[in-house]
């Protein structure tokens, strides 16, 4: 077979095919002869006291067959999470139950109490508004440093809102502080990572079912990992048994981590099902998707560099508190301290590292981990703190990062926040973003702008992340209650063609298309004949899903071990059709032939011989192609990148607009080009959202004042610059079979303070000494800035 | 949404009629009535569609005016009153996204005066005449403050007659998330003088800004505007901007219209 469908080549994706012609089949598209609807009663205060919930007029409503509230569900499980932190002080966090039906309190504007089900969703709905719920409203908490000081608590039982105090590296502390207090010079910035709504386009959605013959029960649902989901259901939340559980997530309109986690509709879809012997849908509004969807950021920092006379970074010392809302989502202890802490060293020989992390419960929905996780909020609050300090002591932002970057003969890298970086070359990265750039036009393209009455300014970022969640071992040791490997089968068809189960499930990232280009380059075979089965518990073997760029680096990793295995016994298998020792059989071009001979048999010959075994020696082959390997890496992947940015201001009304936008990433391998640049576009353009316009608000009272599009500014089109994305200068991850490093988040890593940084330039460069602005960067809040400055 | 029935009635007598009954609601375009039932925010028996009334439709001109049918889409008036009102024309093209402008007619949003909208800052700048089924109402006794006009129950605006200034422009500062004016101003120019309306920035909804008003028509420059400003009192604050902000951008946004006018 040609090698162009192989790895390296910028396939076209074979799944736009049905999502272009809209033929996709999401969880809502599903119909069931007899399906009812679920619609949920939820809390319009922030924080009250459920005193009692009067069910009966709504259970008279036309169509409803039953009401769900927590009374229903106190003997079951909570919903975990997934990671245990411990405290500085060795306690371990707080952990207070999440229910599937708010119970005793509500605790956020859209905490559902109640669930009703009836033949029709507009029944649901008119009968889920004649549920009287007396709820004594309490004063809610928004603000996390209040949070911390009051006695008013979203969870009473636990007597406090802080979850945890965590500190990283605990054995740094002390040399951290004694390094700031007597450095050269010290920069302190105080900054916001904005809360950000994730706004997959597909809503959340569930439908439960269940065979009251066999017991059994099936979820179809909006899931970024099914395993997980089902692990969750069955371990903690439900007791049902996984091999009586089928979770099934069908194709899913995004999901940038919101559908990572596992929801208490999900279990009431289920419960409902069995209790009615129905199946039960239910689909969330736009809505509820704001007011419930686990949001992502929300962190307000306080960073400290030290430097000494010539520029030597010597410590970064961080504070951070880190809004969980509510309750714990499955991720939402790991995101602000291993996904952040382990980060804080960035690209950098700096010797001390120390990060606190107060993470703190409000009256606000959920935060977890959000396209990036954790390491925006680390990337942003160093690279923002970099510029700030180049800027005070009189350097060039892009010089002090070089003069403090980790140079390429220095790996395996061990960073002052505890990971090993095993390859990279950020000088590399520099060189190559200020070439693409076009870095030296800058100075011309700012005196036009200038002619124009306009600010422009560069912004410079670099960044390195931890990709690839995995390593079991390591993970383990951080905190993590599962390991976090990955599954692959790979079977052979006997008429040749290829179906490949993989634990990772693919939500927009491309795999149906990268994943056979993986194996068809190994088999040397057509890729079109080789198809992904993903998203289904009863197909695959097992998986942790799809989130922290993990699909390749793990769950590909898996699928060339499990194509290893095939190879093998594809070999023995041609050995014994070719009547010659395996250890004579070479494999290539999907061609299995005899050395030093022209006897070949060609890989569609084995895999028929492999189901037809008339001959075959059983003692030393069993019939059958198919294979399953579980994979679980040495370390974590660590891509890196040098992003630039040039932003024109409009000095009277103080619009930013990007007008440049260049991302240089290492991302080792690349299996497919043309899949890696829309990645690396689509993050960027989150990125950019973040930067300049999301902006979620709470008031005081917990009203999410930004709860809809008419005040929740989403990127469009014309808000984000033609990219230029290079992804040249990979350096091959050391520790996995392709060598791959992963793609999915760096956009959206490296982009925020790269705005920023160019925002602060071109106000600078009008005389006007603006130092920080917190994003988003609005127009109002660079007007008012630059108003207040003069 | 609640259930509810619809009616298409051909004839604006038809529609008055309909209209009668108190739990029937007139329906445009749809572009603000639709989300605010799907949201369940209104729960009106009976809608009737002004979409079929032919003689609501189209557009005319004659001795210097311009007459749009109050069933008129945004996309008709950008596309078909650029050569006649230039300035009309473009703030027509930059409503919304086009699925709006298809569905959302020049009768419905001066009907609604959203205090966001674009077309009442045209109207009133304009001097436009608003004609209804049983009436004319002038511009400047029509807008009485946000959401509020003086249409009575079941009064249907079936045409606005616009008077074609020498000059106009509209400029608009978009709110990011919505895209409605965060401060839209319509500057106008006359023979007789110049009116300039402000939408987006007020409590009180669309509005003419009167010492502007004053300084251009004795200079018609951005630079007449220099020694003015514009009082914060009773400017919106939200999210997306101060009353500050909304105050200084009524200055900016004027001054803008006034070098783009033509």
């Amino acid at each position: 077979m040609p090698k162009d469908g192989g790895i390296g080549a910028a396939t076209t994706r074979r799944e736009d095919v049905r999502f272009l012609t809209g033929t996709g089949k999401y969880t809502d598209d599903i119909q069931t002869h007899a399906e009812c609807a679920a619609v949920f009663a939820r809390s319009t205060v922030a924080h009250g006291i459920i005193k009692s919930i009067d069910t009966s007029a709504a259970a008279d409503m036309p169509g409803v067959l039953a009401i769900f509230t927590g009374e229903d569900f106190v003997e079951v499980g909570g919903n975990p999470a997934g990671w245990l932190i411990n405290s500085r002080d060795g306690e371990p966090m707080k952990e207070p139950k999440r229910p599937v039906l708010a119970h005793g309190k509500v605790r956020h504007v859209g905490d559902a109490y109640a669930a009703v089900i009836a033949e029709t969703v507009q029944q649901a709905r008119d009968a889920a508004e004649m549920i009287e719920a007396d709820i004594e409203e309490l004063p809610a908490i928004t603000n996390m440093k209040d949070a911390l000081a009051g006695d008013n608590f979203v969870h009473d039982e636990i007597g406090t809102n802080q979850c945890f105090d965590w500190g990283w590296i605990e054995d740094n502390r002390a040399a951290t502080d004694e390094a700031i207090k007597n450095a050269h010079h010290v920069t302190t910035l105080e900054l916001v990572n904005n809360r950000l709504v994730p706004n997959a386009m597909e809503p959340r959605s569930s439908i439960g079912s269940y065979h009251p013959g066999t017991g059994d029960y099936t979820l179809h649902t909006t899931s970024q990992n099914p395993h997980l989901t089902r692990l969750l259901i069955s371990a903690f939340v439900m007791g049902i048994p996984e091999n009586k559980l089928t979770v099934i997530a069908p194709d899913v309109g995004g999901g940038f981590g919101s559908k990572i986690y596992h929801y208490g509709e999900e279990a009431l879809v289920l419960a409902a099902a069995k209790k009615l012997g129905r199946t039960v849908k239910w689909t969330a509004d736009r809505s509820e998707a704001f007011l419930t969807d686990a949001h992502g950021r929300d962190h307000l920092t306080k960073i400290e560099l030290a430097l000494d006379k010539d520029g030597n970074f010597l410590a970064f010392r961080t504070e951070t508190h880190a809004n969980v809302g509510a309750y714990l989502s499955n991720f939402a202890t790991a995101t602000p301290t291993f996904l952040h802490g382990t980060l804080m060293a960035g690209n950098y020989t700096v010797p001390l590292v120390y990060v606190n992390v107060k993470a703190v419960f409000t009256n606000t929905a959920p935060v977890d981990a959000y396209r990036g996780a954790g390491r925006p909020e680390a990337t942003y609050s160093l690279e923002r703190v970099i510029d700030m300090a180049a800027r005070e002591i009189g350097r060039d932002p892009t010089d002090l990062r070089r003069q403090n970057f980790i140079k390429p003969d220095q790996y395996p890298y061990a960073s002052a926040a505890g990971l090993e970086y095993d390859s990279g070359n950020y000088d590399a990265l520099m060189d190559k973003m200020e070439e693409v750039s076009d870095k030296a036009g800058f100075a011309a393209r700012r005196a036009e702008s200038e002619a124009k009455g306009m600010l422009r300014g560069f912004g410079v970022n670099a960044y390195i992340e931890a990709c690839g969640i995995a390593p079991s071992n390591l993970v383990g040791i951080l905190g993590s209650r599962v390991g976090l490997y990955d599954a692959a089968t790979v079977r052979v068809n006997a008429t040749g063609n290829l179906s490949v189960m993989v634990g990772a499930h693919s939500h927009g990232q491309g795999h149906e298309t990268v994943f056979p280009q993986v194996v068809a380059e190994m088999l040397g075979i057509d890729p079109q004949s080789i198809d992904i089965v993903h998203g289904d518990t009863s197909k695959i073997p097992f998986g942790m899903g799809t989130y922290g760029s993990r699909s390749l680096a793990v769950c590909g990793s898996a699928v060339v071990r499990a194509t290893e295995k095939i190879i093998n016994k594809a070999k023995k298998i041609a050995a014994h059709m070719l009547e010659a020792a395996e250890a004579d059989i070479d494999f290539t071009d999907g061609e299995f032939s005899v050395a030093g001979t022209d006897k070949k048999v060609s890989f569609g010959e084995v895999a028929l011989k492999a189901y037809i075994p008339h001959n075959f020696p059983l003692e030393d082959i069993e019939p059958g192609l198919e294979e399953t390997a579980f994979y679980d890496p040495a370390n974590f992947t660590y891509p890196s990148g040098a992003y630039c940015c040039e932003v024109e201001i409009d000095p009277e009304t103080g619009k930013v607009r990007v007008d440049r936008m260049t991302a240089v990433d290492d991302f080792g391998n690349v299996i497919n080009p043309m899949v890696v640049t829309g990645q690396v576009h689509g993050g960027l353009g989150q990125g950019i959202g973040q930067a300049l316009l999301e902006n979620t608000t709470y008031d005081e009272n917990g009203q999410l004042l930004s709860a809809s599009y008419m005040d929740y500014a989403m990127p469009r089109a014309d808000d984000v610059p033609y990219y230029i994305v290079d992804h040249s200068q990979g350096n091959a991850c050391t520790h996995n079979p392709l060598g791959v490093k992963g793609c999915g988040e760096a956009g959206a890593i490296g982009s925020p303070p790269t705005v920023v940084n160019a925002v602060i330039d071109a106000i600078q460069s009008g005389g006007i000494n603006v130092t920080h602005i917190d994003m988003p960067v609005s127009p109002h809040r660079v007007w008012a800035a630059m108003n207040n400055a003069k | 949404m609640y259930a509810f029935d619809i009616e298409r009635p051909a004839t604006v007598a038809d529609a008055v009629a309909a209209l009668a009954n108190e739990d029937a609601q007139a329906l445009g375009g749809g572009q603000t009535l639709i989300p605010t039932l799907k949201a369940r925010l209104a729960s009106p028996e009976k809608l009737i569609s002004l979409t079929g009334i032919a003689e609501m439709q189209g557009i005319s001109s004659q001795d210097g005016t311009l007459r749009i049918g109050g069933g008129t889409n945004h996309a008709t008036v950008a596309s078909e009153t650029g050569a006649i009102y230039p300035a009309l024309a473009e703030l027509a093209s930059h409503i919304g996204d086009p699925a709006v402008r298809n569905r959302g007619t020049i009768g419905g949003s001066i009907a609604n005066n959203d205090p966001a909208a674009c077309y009442p800052a045209a109207a009133l700048a304009s001097g436009a005449t608003i004609t209804t089924n049983n009436r004319d109402i002038a511009a400047d006794d029509y807008f009485q403050g946000m959401f509020t006009t003086a249409l009575d129950e079941g009064e249907i605006v079936t045409a606005v007659t616009f008077p074609i200034p020498e000059k106009a422009h509209y400029e608009k500062f978009v709110q990011p998330a919505s895209r409605f004016a965060l401060v839209g101003v319509y500057v106008a120019k006359f023979a007789d003088g110049v009116r300039v309306a402000v939408t987006g920035a007020s409590n009180e909804g669309v509005h003419r800004w009167t010492e502007a008003e004053d300084a251009l028509s004795a200079n018609f420059s951005a630079d007449a505007l220099a020694d003015l400003t514009v009082s914060a009192d009773d400017l919106i604050s939200d999210l997306h901007g101060s009353a500050e902000y909304r105050a200084h951008l009524v200055k900016v946004m004027t001054g803008r219209a006034v070098s783009k006018a033509k």
